[in-house]
């Protein structure tokens, strides 16, 4: 098992690829091979990934595991270093599962032009940069999957999308890229700062970087500017989130799932994996900040949504908000603040998943995503449907004993005493703010219910037998329904794995 | 028994799965599953609450905990229980509801819609409160007073095809969840002071003084905001009312055994939090007073006779509170018992009029005695408990509290709340005999004045009603004034002191109650169609309208949230930051074209193009922002970061 132990991330990130470029050879005629080859390969990711989580040593969440750490870039010292602690895990298993459940979906269900050669390529393409975002630990190979996601995303929007998509595409694209430079450029900074403790180079390591003195808190400053505009724009934080409503409002369902799921946590997941450890000092004088801007977003996500008619661009808001309140539990630099945000992280993941999904089927039956068109009255015509969605809504406004409630309710928690050396008062307020814009976040989504799936059948709809959920759709959501129970009755299934790096972290604060 | 408890809500919880699962396929289509879980629920409660019984409960108390996940840091969260006298009691006034409240509904929503549905939420509604009952600490409170608060969304909203209904199941969400903010609040305060969520350790530490004034202060008044919007006192008190719209055997789960009394248990529940702070306790109880008076104020004009009930619920509540307040933590639980049953008792005869009236309204009804002679037995009964006629349960729960306010007037840390107390609840003990009377008048006496053709309930429902008629006549008996080992000693926290009776203040209870009895019954004697009241004028219109609080709320605040304040947050989303966004772009691509003229093409293009495999990837589909110059500007991103990092290496 050594060498599973030695192997299995390399897998876990490169087999979706493999079988990409298995489908690209593929002839196009042979959609079913297709379909078959995306599937193995995705699961293939999944399974190996709950294979990893099975022999994760829980004692020692703390401690990198599973490491694969080569020579790559001599020149410039830049290694193959990828592994994982008990942050990346759950991230990753999500990563692997989500993307699974979307290979499944998109057997049945792929938006036109159809296509499904390059569809699923690209999912796979993007499986691998996603993955390896949450296993890297070393700068160089970080970017490398951090942008390699931008590629796939922009073409399943521009081409799977429906409405605005090459203007959303773009967006998209070009947004997400302005942060990556200032991004770089931090790397840099940091790599040419850098003295590496065994060759005497520099290094791009982060673990070996995390030691580091890098001189003067100005310098830390200007370079937490550049990480904090890549990684904000990814999250993303207010007021960089615009990119957000269009992108999802605008991708085929997987590519929204995807997205809200998975892509908006590399942001989040590199405040917590490179930004914080790296430079704590420069962390510190940043956090009142940050948490300002995640307050703001918690309400200013609440209040878009509860003035938005489009069904996608509604949970695009949500997800603003639901963003906040992760970010907010990470500006408080304490262990309770930082599990809150990893276990945010996966249940946003489940549950918007869950929700981008049910907008997706929405507008498949209705074509159209505009809630006063689809209602009132869904529940009559889709009862299982409107059952899931309501499920799924009520999850999303934190309601305890499912998986939303947690990550509000320790973030907040955090605010309440923040890291030695923030502003207490200040915190506090921020806390305040947040537990309002939890009462906005009930009032829009019951609203929500309330025009979609409330009332009577309206008379255009009368007589057009929509088909309720359909087999492939409870398989690819029968699992994130589940997880949403388990992860708010059993929280400790994140916690446990957290704690122990968390707290490990969070020694640089206190 | 007290070892295996937690099945007490874990079968509620139970049913509801299996009732989701199963229910449809079974012979009763569902409700035979909630009964049965929630017998064994209340079987069980009974075995504990036996221990309790003519007992000193503190040393027959127990909590078991265990540990639930790590937060941070190492710290666990527990998961655990709490039984003493407090919990047996909530334990049987919920089980005893519910289960009477279920059998009832397999006969009042025959044929309606949603049925199973109806009786698993019914199940879950039921799992929930026992949750918060038995919760050993704050946050496993919070999980069971939340998912109260969306059972209560989901039943009130039963009959969602209306849109008044959905309504009032979203204000009953909101207006509480509006509560839960300085709940939580209030829940984190106290962590920050004792470093626990646990009740018996928060216990512990307010007693040896660990914890300051000011830090005990902030909690409890915030944690009562959580009270105030659960146990719908003033200000927060508006969607208790509205909360009719579910079906009448939710109406009488909600007001006599869940939901609401969640805010009486929380306050008797974390006592002596409440009890380290006269500022708190005085809140308490002049919100308390408050509310009493002005809620029994609007049930004295209504006609719908389910509002009446509701705005009697208001008022009871609030007498609880106000014994809450001055200190009388037992016999605000008393209260809380003997209302729980002949409060559930009224709901449930008002269901079974309305079943057989077709109407809410009061006017619709009248000359019922005769056509319902069980429903108006029962009626009656419940009628004079809640007035404070001895000897029914409601006299004595109530006169306790009267004593207790009369003598924390006498003997309290702020007399002057005590007398405030005690004269709130003397006049709205009055006005409660007087709108009972007129309600029941209105419903049972005189002509039938509606249009449908009444008869009696079936069985199944008539059953509910005697059993809880019978509890309405006895279940005061086990704290009359005096008693050695009577109820308030089950819950006694520590030495429980047996009050001797006060016969004077008796008298004047029965006096008013009877009062107001007799006034209701001349005024309403000949009572035909237009309602004495109105002689009244302007003040009979501002209490019909509920001193417009409900059209101050939606004018002052939700209108202006949902429909203004949203809308200018999302046009300064799309029009200003979205806006910046375009903007940048259109100067980056003006100034991207300039660079790439003049600096690109002729010195970093060829460097550049090796790099440029995104921007290449990209460059055909361009059509809105860029025109196809995608490749320009990642071509000039990219010319930027090299001088950027070149710079950067130079001088920093």
């Amino acid at each position: 098992m050594q060498n599973f132990d030695l192997w299995s991330l390399s897998l876990v990130v490169f087999l979706p690829t493999v079988f990409a470029i298995l489908i690209a050879v593929t002839p196009k005629a042979q959609e079913g091979a297709v379909r078959f080859l995306a599937l193995i390969g995705s699961g293939a990711a999944m399974v190996i990934s709950l294979i990893v989580l099975a022999r994760f040593q829980f004692d020692h969440s703390r401690s990198m595991q599973f490491i694969v750490d080569k020579t790559w870039i001599k020149t410039i010292g830049a290694r193959f270093h990828m592994s994982l602690d008990g942050i990346s895990l759950p991230l990753l298993v999500m990563t692997t599962v989500i993307v699974f459940l979307c290979v499944v979906y998109s057997q049945r269900i792929i938006p036109p032009p159809g296509k499904p050669k390059g569809f699923f390529a690209l999912i796979l393409l993007l499986s691998t940069g996603m993955s390896g975002t949450f296993v890297a630990l070393d700068l160089v190979l970080f970017f490398i999957f951090w942008e390699l996601v931008l590629v796939p995303m922009y073409f399943l929007i521009a081409i799977w999308g429906s409405e605005r998509k090459e203007y959303s595409a773009i967006k998209f694209f070009l947004y997400t890229l302005t942060g990556s430079v200032f991004m770089l450029l931090g790397f840099l900074a940091l790599y040419f700062r850098s003295v590496d403790p065994v060759t005497g180079g520099h290094t791009f390591d982060m673990a070996r970087l995390a030691g580091q003195h890098f001189g003067g808190l100005p310098f830390q400053n200007l370079v937490f500017l550049g990480l904090f505009l890549g990684f904000a724009i990814k999250v993303p934080m207010w007021p960089f989130h615009t990119w957000l409503p269009d992108a999802h409002g605008n991708a085929p369902t997987v590519g929204s799932v995807l997205l809200a799921s998975i892509m908006l946590k590399m942001g989040t997941y590199a405040f917590i994996r490179i930004a914080l450890p790296i430079l704590p000092q420069a962390a510190k004088i940043w956090a009142p900040y940050i948490g300002g801007l995640a307050t703001i977003a918690i309400l200013w996500g609440a209040l878009c949504s509860l003035a938005q008619k489009d069904i996608k661009r509604l949970i695009a808001f949500s997800s603003v908000g639901h963003m906040g309140f992760v970010m907010l539990g990470i500006s408080t630099l304490t262990a309770t603040g930082i599990n809150a945000a990893v276990f945010g992280m996966v249940a946003h993941g489940v549950i918007t998943g869950m929700l981008f999904f049910l907008a997706g089927s929405i507008y498949d039956r209705y074509h159209t995503r505009q809630i006063d068109e689809i209602g009132p009255g869904m529940m009559q015509a889709l009862p299982y449907m409107g059952g899931i969605l309501a499920f799924s809504a009520i999850a999303s406004l934190g309601l305890p004993g499912l998986a939303g409630f947690w990550g509000e309710v320790l973030a907040l928690l955090s605010a309440f005493k923040p890291a030695a050396g923030l502003s207490t008062s200040l915190f506090r307020t921020y806390m305040v703010l947040g537990a309002v814009g939890t009462i906005l976040t009930a009032g829009y989504f019951l609203w929500l219910l309330q025009r979609l799936n409330l009332g009577r059948v309206p008379e255009r709809w009368e007589g057009k037998n929509f088909a309720d959920v359909r087999p492939v759709e409870y398989l690819a959501w029968a699992p994130l329904m589940i997880s949403i129970v388990a992860l708010g009755v059993y929280p400790g299934a994140v916690t446990n794995l957290t704690d122990g790096a968390v707290s490990a972290l969070t020694k640089l604060f206190t | 028994m007290t070892e295996h408890a937690y099945l007490i809500p874990i079968l509620p919880l139970a049913a509801f799965f299996l009732i989701i699962a199963f229910g449809k396929r079974l012979p009763l289509k569902g409700p035979e599953i909630g009964i049965v879980a929630v017998s064994i629920s209340f079987i069980m409660s009974v075995g504990i609450i036996a221990k309790f019984v003519g007992a000193h409960g503190a040393e027959h108390a127990r909590e078991i905990s265990t540990r639930w996940f790590p937060f941070g840091s190492g710290a666990h969260l527990q998961i655990g229980m709490k039984i003493d006298g407090l919990t047996a009691v909530m334990f049987i006034v919920v089980t005893t509801v519910s289960l009477l409240v279920q059998i009832y509904s397999i006969g009042y929503m025959k044929g309606e819609v949603r049925y199973t549905w109806f009786f698993a939420a019914l199940s879950l509604f039921t799992g929930s409160m026992l949750t918060l009952v038995i919760a050993n600490n704050l946050l496993m409170m919070l999980i069971g007073w939340e998912l109260v608060g969306i059972c209560s969304y989901l039943l009130i909203g039963h009959y969602w095809e209306e849109k008044a209904n959905s309504n009032a199941a979203i204000k009953a969400f909101i207006t509480t969840k509006t509560g839960d903010v300085p709940f939580l609040i209030g829940i984190f305060v106290l962590f920050a002071g004792t470093h626990t969520f646990n009740i018996n350790a928060i216990y512990h530490k307010v007693a040896v003084g660990d914890v300051s004034h000011a830090t005990l202060t902030a909690a409890a008044i915030l944690l009562f905001g959580g009270a105030i919007g659960k146990s719908g006192q003033f200000p927060l008190h508006v969607w208790l009312p509205d909360a009719m719209a579910g079906p009448t055997p939710v109406s009488a789960l909600i007001h006599a055994a869940t939901m609401v009394t969640a805010g009486v248990f929380l306050v008797a529940r974390l006592f002596p939090v409440f009890a380290a702070s006269p500022e708190a306790l005085n809140e308490v109880a002049l919100i308390g007073a408050f509310t009493m008076l002005f809620a029994a104020l609007i049930a004295m004009v209504q006609d719908d006779i389910k509002r009446v009930l509701a705005y009697s619920t208001v008022s009871q509540l609030a007498y609880m509170m106000a014994a809450l307040g001055v200190g009388a933590r037992e016999a605000a639980v008393f209260h809380l018992f003997t209302h729980a049953f002949f409060k559930a008792l009224l709901f449930l005869g008002a269901g079974s009029v309305i079943h057989a009236a077709h109407s809410n309204s009061m006017r619709d009804m009248g000359g019922l005695r005769k056509l319902m002679p069980t429903t108006y037995a029962t009626f009656l009964i419940a009628t004079l408990a809640l007035s404070g006629i001895p000897p029914f349960a409601g006299f004595w729960s109530k006169d306790e509290i009267l004593t207790e306010a009369f003598r924390a007037g006498q003997h309290g840390p702020t007399h002057i709340v005590g007398y405030i107390v005690y004269v709130f609840g003397a006049i709205t003990a009055f006005l409660t005999a007087f709108y009972m009377m007129r309600a029941f008048q209105m419903t049972f006496m005189g002509k039938y004045r509606g249009e449908a053709h009444p008869h009696e309930s079936p069985r199944v429902m008539t059953g509910p009603l005697v059993i809880l008629g019978a509890l309405s006549v006895v279940a005061g008996f086990v704290g009359i004034p005096g008693l050695k080992s009577g109820f308030g000693s089950w819950l006694a926290l520590g030495e429980h002191e047996v009050e001797s009776a006060n016969y004077l203040l008796i008298v004047v209870s029965v006096l008013l109650a009877g009062g107001g009895l007799v006034l209701g019954s001349r005024v309403y004697r000949t009572y035909a169609e237009v309602d004495p009241l109105e002689r009244l004028g302007w003040f009979h219109k501002v209490l019909v309208n509920k001193f417009y609080i409900d059209e101050f709320y939606m004018a002052a605040i939700v209108r202006p949230i949902r429909d203004r304040v949203s809308r200018a947050t999302l046009w300064i989303n799309q029009n200003v930051l979205d806006g910046a966004v375009n903007g940048a772009a259109a100067v980056a691509k003006i100034s991207g074209d300039g660079l790439y003229d003049q600096l690109d093409q002729k010195v970093v293009d060829g460097a550049i193009n090796g790099i440029g495999i995104t921007a290449r990837a990209t460059g055909g589909v361009l059509k809105y922002l860029q025109s196809g110059d995608v490749q320009k500007y990642a071509a000039y991103l990219f010319a930027g970061i090299v001088i950027l990092a070149v710079l950067f290496t130079r001088f920093a």
